[in-house]
């Protein structure tokens, strides 16, 4: 009798099996998920009948009534709830993107001038990080809203740049563009330019490939996309005239206008983000060992090849991962427009429109899924440029 | 100078290979200070074509910051450096074009981790050189051959053995085509089975007339290749010799400390 011999891995008890337990706990969650969910879902349809409240999207056909200040589609008070969605949905676009924009390019240069060898430039940009980043967003933007942009004069005593740009407490106005006859040659050229000056590029590479013989490529990009649509416009005698603002009354008439709420969600927000953006920068560039400088600057390469080809790219794929979290952060942040008034989503769709519909559960929900999509189409677009640039490395 | 440095009559193998009388690098009364700490002082030395030196000394000696020197990784504040005809100041075409007359090789490696080895090796004859990229490429696997990893060349650094590396870096340096090559240690961060592979190919390449500076402790390699060794300490030249004279009959007390330290354990 094999008595003294090891027991073969006898089945444990049966709560002690661990797949047993692992699927008993995964059935138990579930079951805990569903029924919460069940309970809130019947649980407001019994409220939302009991107070007389229809629910479902029928609203969005209703016609608003109320006039919004800034709005890039047409839109009037004769307008829809759903036509509310579309100018609120656009204008958080407007501000995220042109804020991610600017947010980016300051960034960069501050994260750069942190690491200059320039004491001055260095302490500046060190002072610039730690001020605008350990003061509240929200702080911010009131500062520019109330105490720059509002405390500017009226606009019969604007501040005036260049002769024609209009500085006031209504915003910034400016004169508008008209196209006239002809116009459509200079916007070709301009489109013919941007592909010829692709093309460029891509035949200065081959030749450096098969001759070795280096073209300035960004140079000459650049001129082809100004010069071309420069030249068409001199040869058909500049066919765009300017309406220039001009005072009539209390206010300007012509022209277009940036409102100040605008101007200041967007300072605020590109301003303090890229105090963030910096520091990842900065971080990112310290993060490529010296070493790297050491071994392209002894094999000949100057400074700014060692730069673009060794460091860069390796300081990238530290630099992206956090500088989408940043991009999430400003486009949710550009809620806080509701504070200055801001035509944003959540100010005329989750606010007014709420207010006027009560329809809060579906207002609600629509916002909330129209930031989440906005979400992830940002880090998607961002997690897909990370493993482009990602190191392959092995 | 007093020393003689050439070395014709004793070390050996070094006096096998042609050392001619050009002169390639010559330091005169070098100083360098890292804030108030003298790290080179009067720094005197000539070298020749085709010489293969070697500089030893205690960490801390100044040794890794005199051949930094040679190429501007690290600036003198004192005294001249001429390489190649073209002195070293703070015109960067000058240092430009020493750098490229001049090869490195770390204690690291020092590789581009985002590139090829074929990339590693090309990019500088390309960008630097204007090489078109087929014959650029073309002569990174002449190198790659003679280092013995041609089939490695589309790996990248993080795939390769520390040894693999050390001889990428050595065939991307080549790739340049310099006329000096200068080793900071090249072999202290390797494992003991993969020292000799890389100074294997160094054997190759002094063979082959190729001007060496380098710090190293590997005393085999000194024996065999250099024709004169520098003994460093405190910033200073305490000592220079060929290899026979300097390991069996050392002159100062200091080389004959150093050299019990680190031949007798």
């Amino acid at each position: 009798m094999a008595v003294d011999q090891v027991a073969p891995a006898a089945r444990p008890p049966f709560f002690y099996d661990p797949r047993v337990r692992a699927i008993f706990f995964q059935v138990l969650v579930l079951a805990l998920v569903i029924l919460g969910g069940a309970y809130l879902v019947n649980n407001t349809l019994a409220n939302l009948a009991r107070q007389g409240i229809a629910s479902g999207f029928g609203f969005l056909d209703t016609t608003a009534g109320f006039g919004i200040s800034m709005s890039l589609v047409e839109y009037s008070e004769e307008s829809t709830y759903g036509r509310v969605f579309l100018v609120g949905f656009l204008n958080t676009i407007l501000v995220s993107v042109v804020g991610v924009f600017f947010a980016t390019v300051l960034g960069f240069l501050i994260g750069v001038a942190r690491l200059s060898r320039n004491w001055v430039v260095s302490k500046m940009a060190n002072a610039y990080i730690e001020t605008l980043r350990n003061i509240p967003l929200l702080l911010q933007l009131f500062f520019w809203y109330f105490a720059v942009l509002r405390t500017l004069p009226s606009p019969r005593n604007s501040v005036e740049l260049f002769g024609s740009f209009f500085l006031n407490n209504r915003g910034l106005t400016s004169p508008s563009p008209i196209p006239e006859a002809g116009f459509s040659t200079v916007v070709i050229s301009f489109a013919v330019a941007i592909v010829a000056a692709f093309f460029v590029a891509r035949w200065a590479r081959k030749r450096q490939e098969a001759t070795g013989q280096q073209f300035p490529r960004f140079w000459a990009g650049l001129g082809i996309i100004i010069g071309l649509p420069l030249l068409a416009a001199i040869v058909t005698g500049f066919p765009l005239s300017w309406s220039v603002p001009e005072l009539r009354g209390f206010n300007f008439v012509n022209g277009m206008v940036l409102i100040p709420e605008f101007v200041a969600l967007v300072v605020a927000l590109s301003t303090y983000t890229a105090a963030f953006i910096a520091e990842i920068v900065r971080a990112g560039i310290t993060s490529v060992s010296h070493g790297q400088t050491e071994a392209a600057f002894a094999l000949g390469l100057r400074r700014s090849p060692t730069l673009r080809l060794v460091i860069i790219p390796q300081a990238l794929r530290v630099i992206i991962p956090p500088l989408t979290s940043q991009y999430l952060n400003l486009t949710k942040n550009s809620s806080l427009a509701a504070a200055i008034a801001y035509p944003d989503i959540v100010l005329v769709f989750a606010g007014t429109v709420l207010m006027q519909t009560g329809q809060a559960v579906e207002i609600i929900s629509i916002t909330m899924a129209t930031y989440l999509a906005l979400s992830l189409l940002i880090s998607g677009f961002m997690n897909w440029y990370n493993q482009k640039m990602a190191l392959v490395e092995r | 100078m007093s020393m003689n440095p050439h070395g014709q009559e004793s070390s050996a193998s070094g006096s096998q290979m042609a050392i001619s009388d050009e002169v390639a690098i010559q330091l005169n009364n070098v100083h360098k200070w890292y804030g108030q700490f003298h790290v080179l002082k009067d720094i005197n030395l000539t070298v020749h074509r085709g010489e293969r030196i070697v500089i030893c000394g205690p960490s801390g000696s100044g040794k890794s910051t005199l051949i930094r020197c040679i190429n501007r990784l690290e600036e003198h504040q004192k005294g001249q450096i001429i390489v190649d005809n073209i002195e070293l100041t703070g015109d960067l075409k000058h240092i430009e074009l020493v750098r490229r007359e001049v090869g490195m090789l770390f204690q690291h490696f020092n590789l581009f981790p985002h590139l090829t080895v074929m990339e590693n090796c090309t990019l500088a004859p390309i960008w630097v050189r204007k090489m078109p990229k087929a014959d650029a490429e073309e002569t990174a696997m002449k190198y790659l051959e003679r280092v013995k990893i041609p089939e490695q060349a589309q790996k990248f650094p993080g795939q390769l053995s520390g040894g693999q590396q050390q001889r990428v870096a050595i065939a991307r340096s080549l790739c340049m085509n310099p006329r000096v090559m200068l080793f900071d240690e090249p072999t202290s961060a390797l494992d003991p089975e993969m020292i000799a592979e890389v100074l294997d190919v160094m054997v190759g390449l002094a063979e082959s007339g190729m001007t060496m500076l380098c710090v190293t402790h590997e005393m085999g390699f000194a024996r065999k290749v250099a024709n004169r060794v520098i003994f460093m300490d405190g910033g200073e030249i305490i000592e220079q010799n060929d290899p026979e004279q300097f390991f069996n009959n050392p002159k100062s007390d200091r080389t004959k400390l150093f050299l019990s330290q680190i031949l007798h354990h």
